[in-house]
């Protein structure tokens, strides 16, 4: 890691090239740029998440502190190769004038050509698409999950403002879920007649899978509270009898469904690198998400 | 009317297909492919949440084990030689579906169990009825094991359910075996339901050769006679042959690795575009490639095959192939193959394939390289372009999956003088962790009937008719030559190459 202080793109950029032919690797495969946008407490652990991650995507990380934003304008960053990423990183910390303008730091140093993804691991400004750094991205990642203030209507307000290629954290963690009640309708081709979702009192993504269940099943999906972990059950109503996954500890998971034995499935709530490295996988438009979070916002008012 | 999951989208592509009800009989439980693949590879695809719940493994062997004694043995197998962590409840929800049925392979009492097991299975694990038979034996023994499935209505499945039996190479050992074992099998299991495991097939690696010609623009045009030279295709062991003298000796490098591996290699190498990506449409023209190798006229001259012996490998002293255990000191049996192969057709006329594999080579590493013809005119001094060689596209399989690029540059300096630089594509030193190893996906695919990663049954008998002329003529001509191990195999695969003007690439 090198330190610059008071320094600026252009001297971070070069930075980037001189650690590069320093390590005798002058050509990288990196597939994207991942911006962080956090706070100061905050940035250890999101650019550790971000490491792991990118050993799944190499990718230029630039994680963005944003402090205080009187005085007069200074930019220090840390900038390195190696050490565990799979790519280059640069952990940036702006003070003064140009807090307002972070985007004039980041832009000149995004790869060429390369997808862009932005992570807030915590609040995210309210509309991320209109944000001026959320602008430069085209794959916005927000966690309605880590919201500092007004943690019950933290997705709601993700969902309000969504635009192509927001995507919320909330909604990655509950694929495995997803995934095991599309099996188990694969493997019982049943009609749900209704259903209900159990969960933590606060929870964004029993909230999605609510709303997801609802628009794909056309039914009605209740939603009870209980004391967690995350989410704990999920029971869909068929004539046969009930399809019912339900998960005390956050890790082994009970399937049961019509005529057949119950079954034991590892059903582990995941760490943020997995989520994130599931984030990054796809950096187009995610419809499913589109439609769930349009849903989400009809439930909410109705 | 079908009945549409509402729970799926095509639109939604984070959701996996996951298996559905289904189990697997591993006949072979001890061997080290189970061991060291097929086992961990369950464990892993069960981690990944990639598995059906419930999904239950049978054990077949003679040996007096209980059903904890083979849950025993599944789990060290995992512990050891698992991609991915080692989670206890993923290990829960595997290891109550664990089963052991002792017996030999014409022990009728054993193999009613195994039915009744089966059967016990589909009861308290709701496996539906679906289960795969993984022969991981000799195929010698294939005919007595899936005859025995007949017999006691194993193969046969209920409506609605599926019986599959998956296979290992050899696939044979010439065009006759071949057909035979492929008859032994086709009389049980109709050809769809005959999974042939090439676990090369299988790599990220191999299914990217694909990507790179069929998804771009800028390789494909070149992909000809008209700027190709000539294609090396490479797969080298550094290890001897490991304890395998019973299968390795009287077997040899063209059977072995040859026939399967480098001849699925090529074909996807050269191939023409498929249709679509399934499993029907790759296997018509990988099979319409086969149908187009032809082989040189003077075998003597465009062929080479070598014996390890004693030397150095790596800093290792090695013994040479005719001390290793359980190796015939007469043993004619050539550890180093390298052949000649042509395409007739317009696309690749006139460009010849070298295929090699061998044991005991300077590093392990399989690579395709295709070499390009040089420029027709260089507008620069012959001095300034002394160093420069032939451009190369190299696609690396393993280790190190990646791609390399050579092409000339000019070196840095006053002087006009071009060398060549080569240009990395890494997959990345830890990219692969997260990439499936081989087998999950192909286990995957067995359980899901999705073929198109595995060779048919006219595919393989058309790569023996390929290489049935080869082996006939080195069996009449000795033995192989003696190369040192550690090397790159012996002189004369060398001057195989030299008579075309040509040298092998050192990998």
């Amino acid at each position: 890691m090198i330190e610059l202080v008071d320094t600026n793109a252009g001297g971070i950029a070069a930075e980037f090239v001189a650690s590069r032919l320093r390590s005798g690797s002058p050509a990288m495969s990196m597939v994207l740029t991942l911006v962080i946008v956090v706070d100061e407490d905050g940035a250890q652990d999101a650019m550790r998440a971000a490491r792991r991650a990118s050993h799944e995507h190499p990718a230029r990380v630039l994680g963005v502190i944003l402090g205080h934003a009187r005085g007069k304008s200074r930019i220090n960053a840390q900038v390195g190769t190696g050490d565990g990423w799979t790519g280059e990183t640069a952990l940036i910390r702006l003070e003064g004038e140009v807090v307002h303008h972070a985007e004039s730091v980041v832009l000149p140093l995004l790869l060429p050509d390369s997808p862009v993804a932005i992570w807030w691991p915590s609040d995210p400004p309210e509309d991320p698409a209109a944000d001026p750094l959320g602008r430069l991205a085209q794959r916005r990642i927000t966690d309605a999950a880590t919201a500092t203030r007004g943690k019950g209507r933290a997705i709601h307000r993700q969902c309000s403002t969504y635009s192509a290629g927001n995507t919320d954290l909330a909604w990655t963690r509950i694929t495995p879920w997803r995934a095991l009640l599309a099996a188990a309708l694969d493997q019982q081709p049943l009609k749900v007649t209704g259903g209900s979702v159990t969960a933590e009192r606060i929870s964004p993504s029993a909230e999605l899978l609510v709303a997801w269940l609802s628009d794909r099943l056309k039914v009605h999906i209740d939603r009870s509270g209980s004391s967690g972990p995350g989410i704990t059950e999920v029971r869909l109503d068929t004539s046969e009898g009930p399809i019912v996954i339900s998960r005390r500890d956050g890790r082994l998971a009970t399937f049961s469904s019509p005529d057949r034995p119950d079954r034991p499935v590892a059903l582990k709530r995941r760490e943020l690198p997995e989520l994130l490295a599931e984030e990054l996988r796809r950096l187009d438009e995610d419809d499913v998400y589109a439609v769930t979070a349009h849903k989400l916002m009809k439930l909410h008012l109705s | 009317m079908a009945y549409i999951n509402p729970l799926r989208d095509p639109q939604d592509r984070r959701l996996p297909r996951i298996a559905g009800p289904c189990g697997m009989v591993l006949f072979g439980v001890s061997g080290d492919l189970s061991r060291k693949k097929v086992m961990p590879a369950i464990y892993d695809l069960a981690n990944r949440g990639l598995l059906p719940p419930g999904f239950s493994l049978v054990g077949f062997a003679r040996r007096d084990w209980a059903n904890e004694d083979f849950a025993q043995v599944v789990h060290d197998a995992v512990k050891q030689h698992a991609r991915t962590e080692f989670r206890e409840e993923v290990w829960k929800q595997l290891a109550e579906g664990f089963r052991f049925v002792p017996g030999d392979f014409d022990d009728d009492t054993a193999f009613n169990t195994l039915r009744r097991t089966i059967e016990e299975l589909d009861e308290v694990r709701g496996t539906g009825g679906n289960h795969a038979f993984y022969l991981a034996i000799p195929p010698g023994l294939f005919g007595n094991v899936v005859g025995q499935l007949k017999e006691h209505g194993l193969a046969q499945p209920a409506q609605g359910s599926w019986r599959r039996v998956v296979v290992e190479k050899p696939f044979g050992h010439d065009l006759e075996s071949a057909r035979e074992l492929n008859a032994t099998l086709a009389s049980v299991f109709p050809s769809g339901s005959i999974f042939r495991i090439d676990h090369y097939l299988g790599k990220e690696t191999v299914q990217n050769i694909l990507a790179i010609r069929f998804a771009n623009t800028m390789f494909e045009p070149i992909w000809n006679s008209h700027y190709v030279d000539h294609v090396q295709i490479t797969m080298a062991e550094d290890i001897g042959i490991a304890g395998r003298a019973g299968y390795y000796d009287g077997i040899g490098a063209a059977r072995d690795v040859i026939q399967n591996h480098l001849l699925q290699l090529m074909s996807l190498v050269a191939m023409e575009e498929p249709t679509a990506f399934d499993a029907e449409s790759l296997r018509i023209e990988k099979l319409k490639l086969l149908q187009s190798v032809i082989l040189p006229r003077r075998l003597d001259l465009t062929t080479a095959r070598g014996q390890y012996v004693a030397g150095w490998q790596g800093g290792e002293k090695v013994v040479g192939f005719l001390e290793e255990d359980g190796v015939r000191k007469t043993s004619a049996t050539e550890t180093y193959a390298a052949i000649t192969l042509h395409v007739a057709n317009r696309r690749w006329a006139g460009v010849p394939f070298y295929l090699r594999t061998g044991k005991r080579l300077g590093r392990r590493v399989t690579e395709v390289a295709v070499v390009f013809k040089a420029a027709p005119h260089l507008p620069f001094t012959r001095a300034a372009t002394e160093e420069l060689t032939h451009n190369a596209l190299v696609m690396r399989i393993q280790p190190d999956e990646g791609m390399t690029l050579r092409f000339g540059s000019k070196v840095p300096g006053t002087q006009m003088e071009i060398r060549d630089v080569n240009m990395d594509f890494a997959y990345g030193g830890s990219f692969t962790e997260s990439s499936a190893e081989a087998y999950e996906r192909l286990i995957l695919d067995v359980l899901l009937g999705d073929p198109p990663l595995f060779p048919r049954h006219r595919e393989v008998e058309r790569s023996w008719q390929i290489l049935d002329p080869v082996l006939d003529h080195w069996a009449k001509k000795g033995k192989p030559e003696a190369y040192e191990s550690g090397t790159w195999g012996p002189p004369s695969a060398d001057a195989m190459l030299s008579r075309d003007g040509r040298v092998w690439r050192r990998p």
